[in-house]
C-alpha cells in the first residue's frame, strides 16, 4: 500500500509551526552578545509532475529550511545561517555572525532593525486541502489532463506543482512575524500533431480546490485546434485585446519598476530632467487604476515584507496618476519620507466586461493568449521586446476571424496604457516570466507595436 | 538562482530577510566554515544510504548527489561596499527508475533517516507516474567509473583571496569610472563552487569541485539638460576560472576602438574607458532604420549564439520536452536526417565541448556520470548533431550519452542543459580591423544587452553595449538606439566571414534558465569577430 505524502515525507518534513519557530528564534536571541540581532527562518515543501509528448517526463519532491542569523555591532553587520537547530549549533552560529560583523566594513546605509510592529489580519493564504496532495492526486489530475489531448489528436505538455511553506522574523528590538501559505500551479502547452497549432493555458492559486486543471486544459486544446494553418499580416501598429496572461508579463514591469531612488538618481523611466520624478504627475490614462491589497481574499499575500516592515493596502497608479513610489529603509530616511515596501499584491481595476465583450466590441484588432521573451529594450522609455505565441487571432467585426503568425513587439507599457481602449474583469493571473500573480483585466489597447513577422508555432 | 534574483540582489542593498526569500540562491554562512569540504569517505557513505534505500523499494536504476554549493557576492556602488555575502546550499538530491520511470525526491535533513525517506519518495513518485508513463525510459548504457575525482583547473582558488582584496579592486574601479565622469557606478565580484558528489548504481562515485568567477560592472551617465541617460558596461567575460581572470596580462589584451580581453580581464582599465564611452554614446547619432553589415565582436556575438544555435540544437526541445516553457525548435529530425539541412554559410563550423579549459562548462563529468566530451554541431554550415543525455541517445542512433546533464542545485533534478557552444574561428588569417575595411555601411557591435527570440528559435532581436558606425571601410562615429532583427537561419547563412584564432574569445552567462521549476546553468560560447551581411536594424529610441 503506497503511503500518503505527508506518512512517508514526516522524518524530512520542512514545515514549522509559529510557535515552533518562536521557541527557535528566541533561543538563537538569548545567545546573542551583538548591539542587535534579527533572526529569520523559512522553509517549504513542494512538489511537482512535468509531461511531455502525452507521458509524463521528470517529477520531484523538495523540502528545505534555513535560519539566518543577522548580528550587528554599530554599522557593522555579519549574516550566517545554519540548519541544525540543536543548541550547540545555534549559539556557534550566533557567534560566527558576530566575528564576521566585527570584521565588516562600516556600511554607511546600514539602517536598525524595525521594533515590534502592527500587521493587518492576514488574509487566509494557506488551505489545508492543499496540504494534503499526494503523488497519486497529481498523477490521477495529469491523467485527466492527457485524455482531452488525446481526445483530441493534440500533444500534451504541462507542468503542475503544490506547496506548503513557512517564513518567520524575530529580533532583538521585539519584532515578530510569521506566515505561512500554500500553493498550487498548473500549465498546459497543447500541440496540433502537424506542429501547425499550438494554445495555452496557465493559473495559480493558493487551494488547490480552485485549480480546475480539466477546464485550464480544455482551453488550450481549443486554442492550439483553432489556431493551426495561422495566415501571415503585415507587421505595424494594431489594435490587440492582451488576455490576462499576456497582459501581466508588461505590466508588472511597470509596477515592478517603481523603486523611489532610482528615480531620485535620474536613471528610471519614471526620472525627469534636473532631478525630478514623475511622483504625483499623469503617467497613463485615467481609466487605469493599480494597487495593492494584502487583505484581498484572491491574492491572499504575506502582511509583512521580508524585512518586517507591514503591508498596507496602497494605491500606486490611480486615475492615470502616479500616487506612491518604494523606498527601501535607508532612502526614505534620506528623503524624510515613509519606508512604502515593494508589494506582494497587485490588483489593476477593470470593468464588468468579458474577455468575449471586448471581442464583439473590436472592429479589427488581434486577440494575444501569451507574450514570451519579454526583455529591456529601452530602461529611459521602459521599451520591451517580445513575441506572441500559442494563439495569436485576428479579429474582424466582433468575430475571430482567423489565427495569424506569431509577430516580435516593441512597446512600453507606458505607451501601452496611454493608448488604452477598453478594459475586462480582472481575474487571478500568473505571470510566465517572473512566475508572481496578481489580479489583472484583460485589455483592448490601440496602435501596439509589432516590428517583425517570426514563424514559430 | 534566477536572473532577476540575481538583478535584484545585486543592484541593491539586502539583508537577510531577503536572502531567505531565494532559496535557490542558498543562505549566506560565514567565510571558514563553508570552505571546508565534506569528507569524501561520508559522502560514499551516505550515497550508499540512498542507493540501497531505493533499491530496497524497488529501484531499477538510482542516481545520488550530494551537493555543496558555495558562492560569494562582494557587491559595490559608487564609493561603498555593499554587501559582502557568502552563501551555501548543502543538501541531496536522490533519482531513481521503478517500473521503468523517473522519480525524485531532495532534502537538506542528512541524517541516515531522512536519505532514506527521501529515496522511498523517489520511488513512490516513479511507480505512481508510471501509470501514465506512454513508454518506459530508455537508459543507454554507461560504464561505472569507480571512485574518481576532477577539478577545475584553477591557479588561485577565489575562495581563498582575502575579501580586503576584491573591496580594494571594486573601490578602485568605482573611483577610476567617477573619476572618469560617471554620474553612478555598481561593480560585483561573483564567485562560485560546486562541490558535487555523484553516486549511481552504474558504479561510478564521482568528486568534483567546480570553479567560476564573474566580475562585472555597470557606468551610468546622465545628461542633466535633457534628463537623457545611458549605461555601459563591463567588457569581461563570466568564467570557469580561479582569481587568475582578474590578474591582467597583457598579451591577453586586444587593443583597438575599445580594449577587448582574451583569458585574463583588467577591470580597472576597462572601468576608465567606460566613463568615456558612456558619455560618447549619451551624444551619439541615433541610428537610421535598415539594412547594415554587421561586425559583430565574441563579446556580443557569444548571445546571439547561445539563442540561436546553442537552444535550437538542444535535443529535449527538439523532442518536445520544453514544448510547454522554453519551447521546441525549428531544427527537427528530419533536417538532421536529411543529412544537407543548411543551417548557416560554409563559415559556420560550431562545435559542442564539455571539456574547453577556462569555459563554464568544462567538468569531469556531467550530472549523470558521463565523462566530458566534444563533437560538431553544424559542419560547414551543415547541421551534423544534437546535444543528448542518456534517455535520448538511443534516438539519434548514438552508443553513449554525450554527457550534457545538469542540475543547479542538489534540489533539482538533472535534465539535458547546453555543453559550451562555439563558432570556430576562420581558417583564413584575418582580424577586426581588416574585416571592416571592407564594410561600405556597417555597425561594429560589441558588448552585449537586449535579448529575445521565439520558442522555436526563428525570430529573435539584440543590441549591445557600443555601436561603431562603419562608412566605406572606416569607423566614423558611434551610433545609439540600435537593435538587429533576423531569423535564425537567414542571419547564419549571411555570415560572410569570420577572423582568425588571434581574435577567438569566450563570452557566456551564469544565468541559461531553461525548465520546470526553472533552473539556471553556467555556459560559455566561444567565437572570434565575424561579419554578417546586410542584416535589418531597428531604430529603439521613444518618448514617453
Amino acid at each position: 500500500m503506497l503511503l500518503t505524502q505527508q506518512e512517508k515525507f514526516k522524518d524530512i518534513m520542512a514545515i514549522i509551526s509559529e510557535e515552533d519557530c518562536r521557541i527557535l528564534m528566541k533561543k538563537a536571541l538569548s545567545f546573542s552578545k551583538a548591539d542587535e540581532c534579527e533572526i529569520s527562518l523559512s522553509g517549504s515543501d513542494a512538489a511537482n509532475i512535468r509531461y511531455a509528448r502525452n507521458s509524463v517526463s521528470t517529477s520531484g519532491a523538495i523540502g528545505q529550511t534555513s535560519m539566518v542569523i543577522s548580528s550587528a555591532f554599530g554599522k557593522k553587520l555579519g549574516i550566517v545561517t545554519t540548519n541544525e537547530y540543536d543548541d550547540v549549533s545555534i549559539e556557534k552560529a550566533v557567534r560566527l555572525s558576530e566575528n564576521l560583523a566585527k570584521f565588516a566594513p562600516e556600511n554607511p546605509e546600514f539602517i536598525s532593525f524595525l521594533g515590534p510592529q502592527t500587521y493587518s489580519p492576514a488574509s487566509n493564504s494557506y488551505d489545508q486541502a492543499t496540504t494534503a496532495i499526494t503523488p497519486a492526486m497529481r498523477t490521477d489530475k495529469v491523467s485527466e489532463s492527457l485524455q482531452i489531448a488525446k481526445d483530441n489528436k493534440l500533444t500534451a505538455a504541462g507542468y503542475l506543482q503544490n506547496s506548503v511553506s513557512f517564513s518567520s522574523m524575530m529580533n532583538s528590538h521585539g519584532l515578530f512575524a510569521y506566515h505561512n501559505a500554500t500553493d498550487a500551479s498548473f500549465s498546459i502547452t497543447l500541440r496540433t500533431e502537424d506542429g501547425q497549432g499550438s494554445g495555452y493555458s496557465t493559473k495559480d492559486y493558493n487551494q488547490v480546490s480552485k485549480l480546475d486543471t480539466l477546464a485550464f486544459t480544455k482551453i488550450a486544446a481549443q486554442k492550439a485546434t483553432r489556431s493551426s494553418g495561422a495566415r501571415a499580416i503585415e507587421p505595424g501598429k494594431y489594435t490587440v485585446i492582451l488576455e490576462p496572461a499576456a497582459g501581466i508579463v508588461l505590466l508588472e514591469q511597470l509596477y515592478g519598476g517603481l523603486d523611489a531612488r532610482t528615480a531620485d538618481e535620474g536613471r528610471s523611466f519614471l526620472s525627469k530632467a534636473g532631478g525630478k520624478t514623475r511622483l504625483g504627475e499623469k503617467l497613463v490614462d485615467e481609466r487605469v487604476h493599480i494597487y495593492s491589497d494584502p487583505s484581498n481574499p484572491e491574492l491572499p499575500t504575506s502582511s509583512w515584507a521580508g524585512d518586517g516592515r507591514p503591508q498596507e493596502k496602497l494605491s500606486w497608479i490611480e486615475k492615470g496618476v502616479l500616487k506612491n513610489l518604494t523606498y527601501s529603509r535607508y532612502w526614505a530616511q534620506k528623503q524624510g519620507v515613509k519606508a512604502i515596501p515593494s508589494p506582494d499584491s497587485i490588483i489593476m481595476d477593470g470593468s464588468d466586461l468579458s474577455l468575449e465583450d471586448l471581442i464583439k466590441g473590436t472592429e479589427k484588432g488581434i486577440l494575444v493568449t501569451r507574450l514570451w521573451y519579454i526583455r529591456a529594450v529601452d530602461p529611459q522609455t521602459l521599451l520591451y521586446t517580445g513575441l506572441t505565441r500559442d494563439g495569436t487571432f485576428y479579429i474582424e467585426n466582433g468575430q475571430i476571424k482567423f489565427p495569424i503568425k506569431n509577430m516580435r513587439f516593441n512597446e512600453s507599457p507606458v505607451i501601452m496604457l496611454n493608448n488604452l481602449d477598453a478594459l475586462g474583469k480582472p481575474e487571478r493571473t500568473v505571470s510566465g516570466e517572473s512566475f508572481q500573480s496578481a489580479l489583472i483585466p484583460p485589455m483592448r489597447i490601440k496602435e501596439f507595436t509589432f516590428t517583425s513577422l517570426s514563424d514559430a508555432v | 538562482m534566477k536572473r532577476k534574483d540575481f538583478l535584484y540582489l545585486t543592484g541593491m542593498g539586502f539583508g537577510a530577510t531577503m536572502l531567505n526569500r531565494v532559496p535557490v540562491f542558498g543562505s549566506p554562512i560565514i567565510q571558514g566554515t563553508a570552505m571546508r569540504s565534506v569528507d569524501t569517505a561520508m559522502k560514499k557513505q551516505m550515497a550508499d544510504v540512498a542507493l540501497n534505500a531505493a533499491r530496497s523499494k524497488g529501484a531499477t536504476y538510482t542516481d545520488v548527489r550530494i551537493g555543496r554549493y558555495l558562492n560569494q557576492y562582494v557587491v559595490t556602488r559608487e564609493n561603498k561596499v555593499e554587501n559582502i555575502v557568502d552563501t551555501e546550499s548543502y543538501g541531496m538530491g536522490i533519482r531513481v527508475i521503478a517500473n521503468g520511470c523517473w522519480g525524485f525526491a531532495a532534502t537538506d535533513k542528512l541524517d541516515k533517516d531522512s536519505i532514506a525517506n527521501a529515496a522511498y519518495m523517489a520511488v513512490a513518485i516513479a511507480k505512481e507516474n508510471a501509470r501514465i508513463q506512454t513508454e518506459p525510459v530508455q537508459l543507454i548504457q554507461q560504464k561505472g567509473y569507480g571512485e574518481v575525482s576532477w577539478k577545475t583547473p584553477i591557479v588561485k582558488n577565489a575562495f581563498d583571496v582575502p575579501v580586503k582584496d576584491k573591496t580594494d579592486l571594486l573601490l578602485s574601479v568605482t573611483v577610476a569610472a567617477l573619476n572618469g565622469g560617471a554620474n553612478y557606478v555598481n561593480s560585483i565580484i561573483f564567485l562560485v563552487n560546486e562541490q558535487k558528489y555523484f553516486a549511481s548504481t552504474d558504479g561510478s562515485y564521482i568528486d568534483q569541485d567546480i570553479h567560476r568567477i564573474w566580475p562585472l560592472f555597470e557606468v551610468t551617465k546622465i545628461d542633466q539638460k535633457t534628463g537623457k541617460f545611458v549605461t555601459r558596461q563591463s567588457l569581461s567575460a563570466p568564467r570557469g576560472m580561479g582569481y587568475e581572470y582578474l590578474m591582467p596580462k597583457e598579451a591577453d589584451k586586444i587593443k583597438g576602438i575599445t580594449t577587448l580581453y582574451r583569458d585574463s580581464y583588467d577591470m580597472l582599465e576597462d572601468a576608465k574607458a567606460a566613463a568615456p564611452q558612456a558619455a560618447e554614446k549619451i551624444k551619439a547619432k541615433s541610428v537610421e532604420a535598415g539594412k547594415y553589415d554587421l561586425v559583430l565582436d565574441p563579446s556580443h556575438l557569444w548571445l546571439t549564439i547561445h539563442e540561436s544555435v546553442g537552444h535550437p540544437s538542444e535535443l529535449d526541445r527538439v523532442l518536445g520536452y520544453e514544448a510547454n516553457f522554453a519551447g521546441t525548435s525549428f531544427l527537427t529530425l528530419d533536417k538532421w536526417k536529411a543529412g544537407n539541412f543548411n543551417f548557416g554559410s560554409k563559415n559556420v563550423n560550431i562545435v559542442a565541448d564539455k571539456t574547453q579549459p577556462g569555459s563554464l562548462g568544462a567538468v569531469g563529468y556531467d550530472d549523470e556520470g558521463v565523462e566530458a566530451k566534444k563533437w560538431d554541431i553544424i559542419k560547414d554550415g551543415i547541421l551534423v548533431n544534437y546535444q543528448a543525455i542518456r534517455d535520448q541517445a538511443h534516438i539519434i542512433g548514438l552508443k553513449e550519452s554525450q554527457g550534457c546533464c545538469y542540475a543547479d542545485s542538489w534540489s533539482d533534478v538533472q535534465f539535458q542543459r547546453m555543453p559550451n557552444i562555439s563558432l570556430q574561428p576562420g581558417k583564413s588569417p584575418l582580424v577586426p580591423a581588416d574585416m571592416i575595411k571592407n564594410i561600405e555601411k556597417g555597425i561594429y557591435i560589441v558588448g552585449d544587452s537586449s535579448f529575445s527570440i521565439d520558442q522555436q528559435r526563428y525570430n529573435f532581436q539584440f543590441s549591445g553595449q557600443l555601436y561603431y558606425e562603419i562608412k566605406n571601410g572606416k569607423i566614423v562615429g558611434m551610433l545609439n538606439d540600435v537593435a538587429y532583427q533576423s531569423n535564425t537561419q537567414e542571419f547564419w547563412n549571411s555570415c560572410n566571414a569570420v577572423c582568425d584564432k588571434s581574435d577567438y574569445r569566450l563570452g557566456g552567462s551564469f544565468f541559461d534558465g531553461k525548465g520546470q521549476p526553472e533552473q539556471v546553468s553556467a555556459v560559455s560560447h566561444g567565437s572570434s569577430t565575424a561579419h554578417f551581411k546586410g542584416i535589418n536594424v531597428i531604430n529603439t529610441a521613444r518618448k514617453i
